[in-house]
């Protein structure tokens, strides 16, 4: 493994109940960079994700991690592992039962021992960074969907993290907010000097900010590059996903009968 | 064929409830396993205390009066057949310390406090609370599991002993102020007949046993529902069914012992 690549994945492959998800993935993530994984919903990125942070294991091949195989870590190993990544969920996945103060510091609470005046500036600073020291004292009930994402971002980056995942950063997101959070996500990860994964099919927001674009379709890599080369790439996969046109390689029906026949009609 | 596919259909179940008890099992014995935590974390208890144990409070304070007011109205209306009115204060006391104390006690503790923790713990799964906490090296037994088991565990017999006091009082309340049994009788009797460690202890481990099994039922449910509405809503109701037939089955089991040959 390079030393200039916090992660790297071989000869991938994942099955859900014998149905492959993923097929020989590979990929690395250089340190420093900010990295997105695009593709249509049921494409496996999540699952990429997932197998990633060690919550799933691979049936062959490996994602290595700072140097060590993820699924090869005991408990305790991987806990520690964890310890150095941060994961951004779709919604957020706030404590519902803690104030936003709590859910920040949740992380600082259990593995630091730092005292609470430190961990006090610690949150406030946290949630200057997305904006919103001014929620410390509300639950997350409270907030808009946009701004738990914000708060959530601001746990994620509690423990200062070397690898930040984000699963669908910008899913339900009105256009400041996609801006506000994009801009956050690339300002954060230049200012931990970490190394961040956004996963996504946001093709507009996130070539606008990150260094390099892998693109999936049916469990497998169909195209990678910078997002200027995405961007002038003639592949009939990229360009209808980057343009979102309704014809091209990637069909917008679900397989299925004939039509005709599912909506009982008699040839004319 | 019918026949065949009936089996099938009784195999299955059966192959899918030995599962479920084996990953029961399996998961009482982590969460004593992270338990050790929980009580170095003591705050997390008392905050979980208060949840199950002090919002249960009106329930059982309610319940165990009614009980009580029925079991004196009732136990009245036989013993006054065999003239033995004054044995009153027993009939209400040991009928509640040994057994409708911790049995009823143990249901309304089901239905409020295991239903409660059953769909908040599926609740956070459905919302990737529970990933999120695994994500950041937070064990969810340890953090989520442990202090609510231990809670229940704690809450379950105080409440159990709070439902037989308060029906106590309510048996008082018909027999000696309504009905005009005598009140030295109903005590005095009532305290000669009593023994603390056969009656009064065996009803405290009745309600320990009940509160152990409600509660590691509520949270395995919560832990192991799918992660959609439908899916909390079914271990919700599986909590509460499974907790009422598990009850009255261990108090069966235990009764048998404590007091089938006395």
């Amino acid at each position: 493994m390079s030393q200039s690549n916090l992660v790297e994945i071989r000869d991938l492959n994942f099955t859900y109940d014998k149905r492959p998800v993923l097929q020989g993935i590979n990929m690395v993530f250089p340190k420093g960079k900010l990295i997105t994984i695009m593709g249509l919903s049921g494409c496996g990125k999540t699952t990429l994700l997932r197998l990633i942070g060690g919550a799933l294991e691979p049936v062959k091949g490996y994602v290595k991690v700072n140097g060590k195989i993820i699924h090869e870590l005991d408990q305790d190993s991987l806990y520690d592992m964890r310890r150095k990544m941060g994961m951004l969920f779709q919604f957020g996945a706030l404590f519902t039962d803690m104030s936003v103060y709590d859910n920040v510091a949740f992380q600082m609470r259990e593995h630091t021992d730092l005292p609470e005046e430190l961990i006090h500036d610690l949150v406030l600073m946290k949630l200057h960074a997305v904006g919103l020291r001014g929620t410390h004292n509300l639950m997350p009930s409270e907030l808009s969907g946009g701004m738990a994402r914000r708060v959530a971002l601001a746990r994620t980056v509690a423990l200062d993290p070397m690898l930040i995942m984000y699963d669908e950063p910008f899913a339900g997101l009105d256009p400041i907010s996609l801006t506000v959070v994009g801009d956050l996500i690339r300002r954060l990860n230049d200012a931990l000097g970490a190394t961040s994964i956004i996963v996504t099919h946001d093709v507009q927001e996130s070539l606008k900010i990150v260094d390099y674009v892998y693109f999936m379709s049916n469990g497998v890599i169909v195209a990678e590059g910078t997002p200027d080369e995405i961007r002038a790439s003639d592949e009939d996969f990229v360009h209808q996903f980057v343009h979102g046109e309704m014809d091209g390689p990637m069909p917008f029906h679900y397989p299925g009968g004939n039509y005709r026949q599912d909506l009982n009609l008699q040839a004319a | 064929m019918p026949a065949v596919k009936a089996i099938r259909g009784i195999g299955h179940r059966t192959i899918n409830a030995v599962w479920r008890i084996g990953m029961a099992t399996r998961f009482f014995f982590l969460t004593l396993m992270h338990s050790g935590s929980s009580f170095r974390r003591f705050h997390l208890i008392i905050k979980e205390l208060f949840s199950t144990g002090v919002m249960s409070l009106i329930i059982i304070v309610v319940a165990g009066l009614f009980v009580g007011m029925v079991l004196g109205l009732q136990g009245y209306e036989t013993l006054k057949r065999y003239g033995s009115e004054s044995a009153l204060g027993v009939m209400v006391a040991l009928g509640l310390v040994r057994e409708l104390g911790p049995v009823v006690a143990a249901l309304l503790f089901a239905s409020r406090a295991g239903s409660a923790m059953t769909a908040e713990i599926g609740l956070m799964k459905a919302t990737e609370q529970i990933s999120a906490m695994e994500m950041m090296a937070v064990h969810p037994i340890a953090r989520i599991v442990a202090p609510r088991f231990w809670a229940g565990i704690i809450s379950m017999p105080l409440l159990a002993a709070l439902f037989s006091a308060v029906g106590v009082f309510g048996g008082y309340f018909v027999g000696v102020v309504q009905i005009g049994v005598d009140e030295g009788s109903f005590w005095s009797q009532m305290q000669a007949a009593v023994d603390f460690e056969h009656d009064i202890m065996n009803g405290v481990i009745k309600s320990f046993v009940f509160g152990t099994a409600v509660t590691i039922i509520a949270l395995f449910e919560g832990y192991d529902a799918p992660p959609t509405a439908e899916g909390v809503s079914g271990a919700t109701t599986r909590t509460v069914v499974t907790s009422s037939l598990v009850i009255l089955m261990l108090d069966f089991i235990l009764t048998a012992m404590m007091f089938g040959g006395s």
